[in-house]
């Protein structure tokens, strides 16, 4: 399971050890910890940042350890492949170890692109400590008409955790190489593997096809090696695996969910998700699977897909649509629809009090925010509709009143 | 255990019914916590449960079970749980499973055309041997969460549907035991396909069960507050309230489910 705070003790065969008394003091000292990872304040599960702030706020926080991010993917995979590499350039950061499997690109190409982090802005950036004051009702004027609002806060209309978890990236630069090849790094290219997978037991019928049951393994190969699941004994400090992978689902992984309404093997992703469900579960990573969605016509199957993943967040992209020149949405790059959160040992999570996120790309922050209407002031709203009422009316009546036209902009 | 719901459904772990089916089931939400719920519920009632988790690890659910007073791992190690964690099995099956060291009670992995007939038959071990091995625990209860994951898996809504058939012949009718099953669909916008794997499943077993317990968002919209709607529909009555599973952290820290407003939409008794 994503590892609570109890759990690091000494570890099992196979599987992180639960916590056994019924009674325990939750202390930090029992946690081993890692860099990059802290509990959550909802329930004390590991969680590990996004690599965007604003992200982490909206999923609650951050990723859990032991779990597993979907997002589905804008329509031109601009801004999902954004999210990707800022989850990657994160793990870089802490230092954490990083798996990146993709059919289209090399993963080399992949961590070559990353975004450079503004590391001397550790001091955390003033609008999250604007704020954070502007929440707090003392440094304001007490109100003196309005004064049973002083106790609601004021809207936000960005999104930020308060405590510094995370870091900000420069999109317009790339991470030094030497920061790079500072962390450790696991590629899976699938057109390499795919001609070294020899299968003895081809005749076998296989739940999956050969792609992803050779990711699968390749994946628990590296947990297994690298002793992600605990079966290292500590001889070295516990450390976080991130991964991350690119459109699974197309047609580049040999499957046809995005060709066909029916495909054949429907249940390849479904299977290899719960695999890695599986294994996400029983080691120290978290995972972070990008699908084009907008590519599946069968609804359901998408539906199954998200149920099997933990978080699943869609994006959708203005570029290109009418949307871009609609006033609305002038601000904004896209819309942001979290479909799914976790509940993860717990019984209820923390649901977010507003479902209309829109985002933005600058170069220093990718931001979410919710999306508000402005109010309706346009005069010509409301009165044209009237005055057509009038004018009808009008001409039907036996002529009480003054013109019709005349009297369209008049209210009574 | 949350008290209202007992109440509600006028149960209690001294005398509840024999030979219950209960389906719970949930479109666009989560209705695991009546899973947590009954689990409980059962344990301290001292039956024998067997727990099919096919979705969420062991520790998972003792983190909320000890929360709601039960411990999980106590009731596993006296014999009164039987738990199969169906994604630690299921890992030896799908990495190269020609030798694997799944039981086979995951076989369904391997070849999803094969059916749910080993998982079936790990159940009627385990709730057999209750009635058999001379312990002095209740009738024999099956929980499964939950049983549309194994439509994602591959395998065809007739073998679900069997499963679910022979496991109720074996546990409510032979056994006089009880069983309760989640089962997550998606909502059909639009009637596309009327085949459609899980709506097929749900309908089954709601001719199947004697218990429904339908968990909704609320029709009017989200809600922060109020999680949802909870409609229960048995022979009879089909009550619809709406719910919200409130847990205060801090010094009383509590899970409690709170019901809103009820109304019964239907009596024919009265």
């Amino acid at each position: 399971m994503a590892a609570p705070k109890m759990s690091m003790g000494k570890p099992t065969a196979d599987r992180l050890p639960c916590n056994t008394t019924s009674f325990q003091k939750k202390s930090r000292s029992k946690l081993v910890s890692i860099p990059g990872t802290r509990p959550s304040i909802q329930n004390g599960q590991l969680i590990v940042s996004t690599g965007v702030t604003s992200l982490d706020y909206v999923i609650g926080g951050g990723l859990a350890v032991g779990t597993l991010l979907l997002i589905e993917e804008d329509r031109y995979d601009s801004y999902s492949r954004m999210l990707l590499k800022y989850f990657l350039a994160e793990g870089v950061v802490c230092g954490h170890e990083l798996y990146v499997a993709s059919a289209l690109d090399h993963p080399n190409d992949i961590l070559q692109e990353l975004p450079a982090p503004i590391l001397d802005d550790i001091a955390s950036p003033k609008t999250v400590e604007d704020q954070a004051k502007s929440c707090d009702p003392e440094s304001q004027d007490a109100m003196k008409i309005a004064w049973r609002y002083q106790h609601l806060p004021k809207v936000q209309t960005a999104l930020a955790s308060s405590s510094r978890f995370g870091h900000y990236y420069d999109v317009s630069k790339t991470m030094d190489p030497e920061i790079c090849q500072a962390a450790r790094c696991h590629g899976f290219y699938l057109p390499e593997h795919s001609t070294a997978v020899t299968s003895p037991t081809a005749t076998r019928q296989s739940p999956m096809p050969e792609t992803y049951s050779s990711l699968l393994n390749n994946l628990q190969e590296v947990i297994h090696r690298e002793g992600f699941d605990g079966s290292v004994p500590q001889t070295k400090s516990r450390n976080i695996l991130r991964i991350g992978l690119h459109s699974l689902g197309s047609a580049l992984w040999g499957d046809d969910l995005c060709c066909h309404e029916n495909p054949s093997h429907g249940h390849a992703l479904t299977t290899f998700l719960y695999g890695l469900r599986a294994m996400l579960r029983s080691s120290l990573s978290v995972a972070v699977v990008t699908v084009p969605s907008h590519l599946i016509q069968n609804r359901a199957l998408m539906g199954n897909i998200t149920r099997l993943c933990d978080t699943a967040i869609a994006l959708e992209s203005f570029r290109g649509s009418e949307r871009e020149t609609n006033p609305l949405y002038k601000d904004y790059h896209g819309l942001l629809d979290v479909r799914q959160l976790p509940y993860l040992n717990c019984l209820v999570c923390d649901l977010p009090d507003n479902k209309d996120l829109a985002f933005k790309l600058k170069r220093k922050q990718f931001t979410i925010e919710r999306l508000h209407l402005p109010p309706d002031l346009s005069e010509t709203v409301s009165r044209v509709s009237r005055g057509e009422l009038t004018g009808t009316a009008m001409v039907g009546s036996s002529g009480c009143g003054s013109g019709s036209t005349g009297n369209r902009h008049l209210d009574f | 255990m949350f008290a209202e719901l007992n109440s509600i459904l006028n149960t209690s772990p001294d005398s509840f019914k024999p030979g219950e089916f209960i389906l719970v089931s949930d479109k666009h939400t989560d209705a695991s916590f009546l899973i947590h719920h009954f689990l409980s519920f059962y344990l301290r009632a001292g039956c024998k449960v067997c727990f099919l988790g096919l979705v969420q690890s062991f520790s998972h659910y003792s983190a909320i079970s000890q929360r709601l007073g039960v411990s999980l791992t106590q009731a596993r190690e006296k014999g009164q749980l039987v738990f199969l964690e169906g994604l630690k099995e299921s890992l030896g099956v799908l990495l190269q499973g020609e030798a694997s060291k799944g039981t086979r009670a995951v076989d369904f992995l391997r070849d999803p055309s094969s059916g749910l007939r080993g998982l079936y038959e790990f159940v009627r071990d385990n709730v057999m041997g209750a009635v058999c091995g001379g312990e002095e625990w209740g009738p024999p209860v099956l929980l499964v969460d939950d049983l549309s994951v194994v439509l994602s898996l591959g395998v065809s809504v007739g073998a679900a549907l069997d499963f679910s058939h022979y496991c109720r012949a074996t546990v409510c009718s032979e056994l006089q035991g009880s069983m309760v099953m989640l089962v997550r669909c998606e909502a059909e916008e639009e009637e596309e396909s009327d085949d459609e794997g899980s709506e097929r499943l749900l309908r089954g077993l709601i001719h199947q069960c004697s218990l429904t317990l339908q968990v909704q968002g609320l029709p009017t919209g989200y809600c922060r507050d109020i999680h949802g709607q909870v409609r229960w529909i048995t022979l009879y009555i089909c009550v619809c309230v709406c719910v919200c599973v409130c847990e205060r952290v801090g010094k009383k820290e509590r899970k409690r489910l709170r019901v809103i407003c009820s109304r019964r939409l239907l009596n024919a008794l009265s």
